[in-house]
């Protein structure tokens, strides 16, 4: 087991895979927290198509990916942010309307261009190999930006999410906030997707703020329980996708269901116990 | 120095006039509730009051120490809240961050803050415990104690009392009475609940589209407008 651990970080790509994708992990964990809590999980789903489009378009269009799909994604993000706030179409309705759209769009542009291959498979349900040294820069910089977001301004955001009226009367600018957790979410989406799938990114924000909330009772125990749920499961995701040779996402997803229904396990037992 | 003083303050959405000609102050250690029926305009008006929502016309003044950000807000609660995951302890101490400005984390002296505000409401034992585990009238304490953790001189609660029990409402209504009376904290109190409204407040102000009544307890009691919202009864 040593020597394949051994053998696994000899190769650049896995180093890559590995610390872009802990971070990645990290940084939605923590966005995540405050999105599922604020009923707002289906943003991150609808962004990652959104992102889908916006890759398959740069693709055809000889550009670098990135440079289009963060842009485009992060005004997703504000638009879909705005949308919930004077609501004439619902917000599910309309990140259902916006996801669905720009797959159609991303499929069409690919369909006329490269046809069906590969590489839509891997934008789709992401690749090992999809991770470049730009990559790990991006990543690093995004998660410097979310932690420090996360502690210095934790105490607003915790007010943000239990009761934004309240916070927004106490003088917290929290369209501010919201719409910077959004912006942060975008990019955390755009760099994870090429790795985990456009279909399976937003697990990594759903999944580890759930696992936590099934134990735990306070809100600074549920922020630091899914940062390290998430980190944890997406190495064991990797490690595993590598050895057995399955697919990333599906891989780290698989890892990610496995804390859920341990976590859910803990939380009943522990309410047994408290009811007796 | 009146807290707040309202002149002429009118508000709508969109163009749409909701409340209108609005002329009253509050102030300090006042027990002002607002009534009147659904869509006069009453949480529209303490929208407004809080800083969430621009005046159409008119002003609003805050005086005597009193910074709009610094009113202690109850609002109604929220979904999201039902199974938020958060101890009281936490809850309470957010009450803080209006003290806190641009300074990132919360002091010792905060803390002790929340702490002497929970014991103020009785609640110090359920610091530890779960928001989401507690009933409906000790969610309103833990909401309330937050809200005078935001405040020295005054508590704006919206609707209270909305699916408490009436045990816990009657309860609830003293605990408001007592801050009112020994913390010398001005409340202003939107209210359904008509009766009660005119046996603990000071002064009535009674929307409906514009003011119908504001003065004393005592005034709107005698008055044709109380007289008529009362159903007749509170003379006797």
């Amino acid at each position: 087991m040593f020597e394949t651990i051994i053998e696994m970080f000899s190769y650049p790509f896995m180093v890559r895979a590995f610390t872009v994708g802990s971070l990645v992990a990290l940084c939605s964990a923590l966005l995540g927290v405050s999105l599922v809590l604020k009923r707002y999980s289906m943003i991150g789903d609808g962004l990652s198509h959104v992102g889908f489009g916006a890759l398959a378009v740069a693709a055809a269009a000889n550009v670098a990916p990135l440079a289009v799909a963060i842009p485009v994604v992060i005004l997703a993000a504000v638009l879909l942010l705005r949308i919930r706030g004077n609501s004439r179409i619902k917000g599910d309705a309309a990140i259902a309307l916006i996801s669905t759209s720009s797959l159609a769009v991303g499929v069409m542009v690919i369909s006329m261009t490269t046809g069906m291959n590969t590489d839509v498979y891997n934008y789709m349900f992401g690749s090992i190999l999809a991770m470049s040294e730009e990559d790990v820069r991006l990543s690093v910089v995004l998660a410097a930006l979310v932690l420090i977001l996360f502690v210095f301004f934790y105490n607003k955001i915790f007010a943000i999410t239990f009761d934004e009226t309240f916070a927004q009367a106490t003088g917290v600018k929290a369209d501010l906030y919201n719409t910077l957790i959004a912006v942060l979410t975008a990019v955390t989406i755009v760099l994870g997707m090429r790795m985990m799938g456009a279909l399976l990114i937003s697990s990594l924000i759903i999944f580890p703020a759930l696992t936590s909330m099934r134990v735990c009772r306070t809100f600074k125990s549920v922020v630091i329980n899914s940062a390290v749920i998430a980190v944890v499961c997406l190495v064991i995701g990797i490690s595993v996708s590598y050895v057995w040779a399955t697919p990333a996402g599906a891989s780290v997803v698989m890892a990610n269901i496995a804390a859920l229904l341990i976590y859910t396990l803990i939380g009943l037992l522990r309410n047994c116990g408290a009811g007796r | 120095m009146a807290l707040i003083k309202c002149e002429n303050v009118s508000i709508g959405y969109e163009g749409q006039t909701v409340v209108k000609d609005l002329n009253f102050t509050i102030e300090h250690g006042d027990y002002l509730c607002i009534v009147g029926e659904n869509g006069s305009g009453k949480s529209t008006l303490v929208k407004s009051l809080l800083g969430l929502k621009s005046v159409e016309r008119g002003k609003i003044i805050y005086g005597d120490g009193l910074k709009q950000t610094q009113i202690g807000y109850l609002p109604q609660q929220t979904d999201v809240q039902k199974d938020f995951p958060a101890s009281v302890g936490e809850v309470v101490l957010s009450g803080r961050l209006n003290s806190r400005g641009m300074r990132p984390f919360y002091t010792g002296a905060d803390r002790k803050e929340a702490a002497e505000k929970m014991e103020m409401l009785g609640i110090q034992d359920l610091a530890k415990q779960c928001f989401r585990d507690l009933s409906g009238g000790q969610k309103q304490r833990v909401l309330l104690a937050r809200a005078l953790c935001a405040t020295k001189s005054m508590l704006l609660l919206d609707e209270p009392v909305t699916g408490l029990d009436p045990i816990v409402t009657a309860e609830f209504y003293q605990l408001i009475r007592r801050i009112n009376r020994e913390s010398k904290i001005a409340v202003v109190m939107v209210s359904h609940d008509i009766e009660s409204a005119v046996e603990d407040a000071s002064h009535i102000l009674h929307l409906q589209e514009s003011m119908l009544f504001f003065g004393t307890a005592e005034d709107y009691r005698r008055s044709s407008v109380g007289r008529k919202f009362l159903g007749g009864g509170a003379d006797v």
